[in-house]
């Protein structure tokens, strides 16, 4: 059962790679979706069954051995598939979230050519996604770690004549291999640490090594932060936090599906999970914890503040994405993993629900994704407006839907970790709350109310999507509507620690979910509150007056500036880092190579002896006077030597 | 176990081969057939006799097996000596591998003087796989240096417009270390008066001695690996080279260095090795960052993949002077993984080259269109060769990484930014070929592989994959002969250092000078016979 969830999607992917000359598109695109749905069944049943601990909280990992991976002295790696609580949860979401996209994208990419290609790499995406959740080692985790960024490159750069989609892909991949090169720096600490990468050999002997110290890079360093830091490097990598986050909304290059499913439910997530799964040893590195929350903190607040100002549809969603990315780090930065998890979980919910609803919109648009060409469509498009206005909500975090249970939590538990860091991380949320509420209607009232800008031609042609499209919206719908109450209880509440068992660690002392149902009432409820402000001003900025934005845009000129080109990191990168890299190339090529080593080596020491053979040949003139000349000076030169050795 | 003496056959069966290519008469077309298929029969059924080596070899043993021990020069002690462990075993499956590879891509693209392009080829074969199998050091440098030859003859006469100049370049820098290690070999036998390399591995060369014989075996070998910065004679020699050449440059003859280094270097000399690793770390280094820097800036695709070879095999000297179980096994099987993945790359050059007739890059773009299948291979080599788990790129560079982060985080963490900077120029490289709008009309005209180019590529689709989600069949054979290279090295390098330097050295001389009186006086009971 657990091996057919796994590799159900990766037998869908090869079919459909590789025999798609046989089956056809449709049949492509049937049986991807079948062996998908497959998967999924599997996972819900083995949601069913994992037994949470009942209420002694026991260990209830259990691993499926495969066969042996790696094999090198100590190093001893498996391919094994675990199933503990939290990849239990993992599976879920992603096998059913996929699901959704799958169908979806039938629909979907209903024009394009190569419907099968693009069945194909999802499929493999999330094989690849799935063996990262379920893996029992360090280096199986890396290899899902790696394969879902070679399905997250395929599928950015999918319509790869493209440029612009290229470059996208590239600049995605090469991002996540500067996180990678942290992550994989990690895993070798770790295997000098403990010896070992197993998760459960290493969790278990994490308190006999609390306080070693390691060698890193000429300096003595607490090894536990060491090994905190550098996996969080990778996590920063693959979620897009401040820093390597530049990646983030130009995969929006991608078609729209995958943006639901890699960008926003599962892969940007996996850095979350990384940390969830490594909460016992980041429970012993506080450094490391508080660098998370700092840069989940600061990365809340900067994403927010830049969807404020896009235009573009999916860069909004995707800023938006990474803003709540931004808050589950925190959350994990205060040791309230279980929040981070629920917040995970629900937000894969909606955002996918957004993503795919946006995509919906510019299906009706024909292809255009410029909110300024948008507006007054609301009518034409009834389901997919219905679900945007679900998927903001829920996002935004109005009470009771999924988004106010998770936000809210970690926003207390945030606050309640009573440090300066957690009321830092607290304010940057509250902020961002604001912004995402005021950001989310901001895309509603531009998209779908208002006058339509678009010409006649796209207006004729706006259309609800097929069944086929809004069916998954409608799965997708309701658990954004419902997976909060629904959960809450389990995955934060009273029975979290019976829920999560041993498969999330936490000091015993400091529970901060328990201690974040007790903060005052003002601050639990300011969220709500600075949300209901962002949602009205949005409404007063859209479409009650229209000319504000632009002139409060005026006004803060230099502001404005800074948040439409997204505080200049892509260009603070290109100076820094891409131009002298090609510079350095070149330069090393010509020079280093070229006139250096060559110049002195081979093709110099060529040239000396031609030149000196040339010189030594210009000796032989020919004229007896220019021998007799030199046996002169010869004879001259051995008896004075003689002269001057025997007489000395 | 088997019986006859299968490496002997293994090795001169090519040259069977040659024979009968030799007696090929008739008109051209006739000529280059029948020596195609001559040299396609011979190389594969060379494979399959060492794939039957294979099956004979006892894996659990980390000795020389199959040894073969003949009188050769009696006078003088040196013997024919011939034996597989589990460090060569794989190297001469490559180049059985890798030759009819080799023949079946040169079926279209060359067309003149094919029955010489393929004697070549068969004696170049005879010269690798003897190469690998040779355990006495005069017969190894012979076979060494015998490499050479055919290859320089590949790359002058069927080579690009730069021919001349790349061969030479090719021989002379190889020759040149080459000769200090043929010094070092003298120098061996005038002090120990065997040249047999498993009964030299038991004993204890002087340290001040062994730094002296590590720095002529390392000039030779760094040449050949290639390290930085004796590395410019690759891409030139690639860039002239004819697709088969580059995939035997590539697959097999870098990895002569490296085969150096383990089988040589290490057992022989280990306080040296111990002595001179930070040396071998740096230079490492400086090739890994280097070197992808400049593949980074490249505009022709062959000079690219080869100084992304030279990265590569950055890694892999690092592994082997990490001195470690994982080190050692990673080096040995990227080494075994570059074999494969950069040969595949050339091969994939070669398949565009042999369409436009260029390997500028800028020249290609929008392959995927009218080349879905090649863009397909293409891609996997390109993971390959970034180092995508599932591959075997990875395996091989996760354990160099995981085994000299025990020894140095510092070179570590330089190396893996190789990894980073492989991936961009790799995808660079790749999006300018195969992705893009599909403009030029002679691209356009550009035909998907054909059922050769198919029938090439698949089985080494298979061994990247095989390699990289089961490396266990290769790492299992490879590691009781690399366990007891780590032991020698161990061993001395811990009597080494218990004893005060002057005491040590004085001890060491003595002891030498002990265990060379035994072979010595062997040596002249031979001479009086």
């Amino acid at each position: 059962m657990e091996v057919i969830a796994v590799i159900a999607p990766l037998v869908g992917a090869i079919m459909a790679g590789f025999f798609s000359r046989f089956l056809g598109d449709r049949g492509a695109q049937f049986i991807t979706c079948a062996l998908m749905g497959l998967a999924a069944a599997c996972a819900l049943v083995l949601f069913k069954q994992i037994d949470f601990g009942g209420m002694s909280g026991a260990e209830v990992a259990h691993v499926v051995p495969l066969f042996t991976w790696i094999s090198s002295g100590a190093l001893n790696i498996s391919w094994a598939l675990q199933f503990d609580q939290l990849s239990a949860v993992m599976v879920v979401v992603v096998t059913v979230v996929s699901f959704c996209v799958h169908v979806y994208s039938v629909g979907y990419m209903h024009h394009d050519a190569c419907k099968a290609r693009f069945m194909a790499y999802l499929s493999l995406f999330s094989f690849a996604m799935l063996m990262l959740v379920t893996a029992s080692n360090f280096v199986q985790l890396f290899f899902g770690w790696e394969g879902v960024g070679l399905a997250s490159y395929l599928l950015i750069g999918f319509w790869n004549y493209k440029e612009s989609a290229n470059n996208a892909a590239i600049k995605a991949f090469v991002m996540n291999r500067i996180g990678d090169f942290g992550l994989a720096l990690g895993i070798f600490a770790v295997f000098k640490l403990f010896g070992t990468l197993d998760f459960s050999a290493v969790f278990s002997s994490v308190e006999s090594v609390k306080d070693v110290q390691m060698e890193f890079l000429g300096h003595h360093v607490h090894a536990l932060t060491l090994i905190g830091f550098l996996l969080f490097i990778g996590a920063m990598g693959k979620s897009a936090q401040l820093g390597l986050h530049t990646w983030l909304p130009d995969a929006m290059e991608g078609p729209t599906p995958v943006s639901a499913l890699i960008h926003a439910a599962t892969m940007v997530t996996a850095g979350v999970f990384l940390v969830a799964r490594m909460s016992p040893i980041y429970e012993y590195a506080p450094d490391a914890r508080a660098f998370i929350t700092v840069i989940g903190a600061l990365t809340a607040l900067i994403a927010a503040t830049i969807a404020v100002t896009q235009f573009d549809i999916k860069r909004v969603i995707a800023y938006s994405t990474m803003s709540q990315l931004g808050y589950m780090f925190f959350a994990l930065g205060v040791s309230a993993y279980g929040a981070a998890m629920f917040h995970l979980f629900t937000h894969a919910f909606f955002k996918a629900l957004l993503f795919l609803g946006a995509g919906s919109v510019i299906h009706a648009m024909s292809d255009e994704q410029d909110m300024r060409k948008m507006g007054g469509i609301w009518k034409l498009i009834p389901i997919t407006y219905a679900m945007m206005w679900i998927g903001s909500l829920a996002l935004a975090g109005v009470p009771f839907f999924a988004g106010y249970y998770s936000k809210d939590m970690i926003l207390e538990s945030a606050f309640a970790a009573h440090t300066q860091l957690g009321e830092f991380a607290y304010w940057c949320g509250i902020a961002a709350a604001f912004l995402t509420a005021f950001y989310s209607w901001r895309l509603i009232f531009m998209t779908f109310h208002g006058r339509p800008r678009a010409d006649e031609k796209v207006m004729a042609h706006v259309h609800e999507s097929p069944l086929i499209m809004t069916m998954p919206l409608a799965v997708l719908a309701a658990g954004a509507i419902a997976g909060g109450w629904l959960f809450f209880g389990d995955f934060v509440g009273k029975l979290h620690p019976f829920f999560w068992g041993k498969s999330l660690f936490v000091m015993p002392d400091t529970d901060i979910m328990e201690q974040a149902e007790h903060i005052d009432k003002f601050h639990a409820h300011l969220p709500t509150m600075v949300g209901a402000v962002g949602i009205l001003l949005a409404y007063l900025f859209y479409v009650k007056a229209r000319h504000w934005p632009a002139i409060v845009a005026g006004h803060a000129k230099g502001i404005y500036e800074l948040l439409y080109n997204k505080w200049y990191f892509d260009e603070l990168y290109n100076i820094i880092g891409v131009i002298p890299a090609f510079f350095i190339g070149k330069k090393l090529w010509k020079v280093g190579d070229g006139k250096i080593i060559d110049g002195l080596g081979p093709d110099g020491i060529a040239a000396t002896v031609s030149a000196s053979s040339e010189g030594a040949g210009e000796l032989q003139s020919g004229y007896v006077y220019h021998y007799a000349f030199s046996m002169l000076i010869g004879v001259v030169v051995i008896v004075s030597a003689y002269i001057f050795y025997a007489y000395r | 176990m088997i019986t006859f003496p299968i490496l002997s056959l293994v090795t001169f069966l090519p040259l069977v081969g040659v024979l009968f290519i030799l007696f090929i008469k008739g008109d051209d077309e006739t000529v280059g057939h029948n020596a195609r298929m001559t040299a396609m029969l011979t190389t594969a059924a060379t494979f399959f006799l060492s794939l039957y080596m294979y099956m004979g070899f006892d894996t659990s043993s980390g000795d020389f097996q199959m040894v073969e021990n003949l009188k050769w020069l009696p006078g003088l002690n040196i013997r024919y000596k011939m034996g597989v462990d589990g460090i060569s075993l794989f190297f001469v499956l490559l180049s059985t591998f890798l030759t009819p590879i080799c023949i079946l891509a040169s079926w279209d693209s060359i067309k003149t003087r094919v029955k010489e392009y393929m004697i070549a080829f068969l004696v170049l074969e005879t010269m690798m796989v003897g190469m690998f199998c040779a355990i006495d050091l005069v017969l190894f440098y012979i076979f060494f240096e015998g490499v050479l030859i055919p290859m320089f003859i590949i790359i002058g006469v069927w080579g690009g417009p730069r021919r001349v100049y790349a061969s030479f370049k090719f021989f002379l820098y190889t020759l040149l270390g080459s000769v200090l290690m043929l010094l070092a070999i003298l120098a061996i036998y005038n002090q120990f008066g065997t040249t047999d390399i498993a009964a030299l591995s038991a004993m204890h060369i002087a340290p001040g001695m062994q730094k002296w014989l590590w720095l002529a075996f390392m000039a030779s070998f760094a040449v050949k690996v290639p390290m930085w910065p004796v590395h410019t004679w690759l891409p030139d020699a690639h860039v002239e080279a004819p697709t088969a050449g580059s995939v035997i440059l590539a697959g097999v003859l870098l990895k002569m260095g490296g085969y150096g280094f383990l089988r040589l270097s290490l057992p022989l000399l280990p306080v040296a090795s111990a002595y001179f690793a930070p040396l071998i770390f740096t230079l490492s280094v400086i090739a890994v960052i280097y070197t992808s820097l400049v593949a980074l800036a490249q505009e022709d695709m062959k000079k690219l993949i080869a100084y992304s070879s030279v990265a590569h095999m950055g890694f892999v000297t690092l592994g082997i002077f990490t001195f470690t179980q994982q080190g050692l096994d990673g080096a040995m099987f990227q080494m075994l993984s570059h074999g494969i993945v950069s040969a595949a790359l050339f091969l994939c050059v070669g398949v565009v080259y042999d369409r436009l007739h260029t390997r500028e890059i800028g020249r290609y773009g929008g392959l995927v269109k009218n080349m879905p299948r090649y863009a397909t291979v293409f891609m996997i080599f390109a993971m390959a060769s970034v180092g995508l788990p599932g591959t075997s790129g990875f395996v091989g560079e996760f354990l160099v990484l995981a085994g000299s982060f025990q020894v140095s985080t510092t070179f570590t963490a330089l190396a893996a930014t190789g990894v980073v900077l492989g991936a961009a120029y790799m995808l660079f490289l790749y999006k300018r070929v195969v992705f893009g709008e599909l403009t030029k009309p002679d691209v356009k005209a550009m035909k998907d592989i054909n059922m050769r180019e198919i029938a090439i590529f698949v089985p080494m689709v298979a061994l990247v994959f095989w390699m990289g989600v089961y490396p266990t069949s290769f790492t299992g054979v490879i590691a009781p002969s690399l366990t007891k290279i780590v032991k020698i090295y161990e061993a001395q390098n811990a009597a080494a250092a218990s004893l005060p330097a002057a005491v040590e050295r004085k001890a060491a001389v003595k002891k030498d000078e002990q265990k060379a009186k035994a072979p010595k006086e062997k040596a002249h009971e031979g001479k009086k016979k």
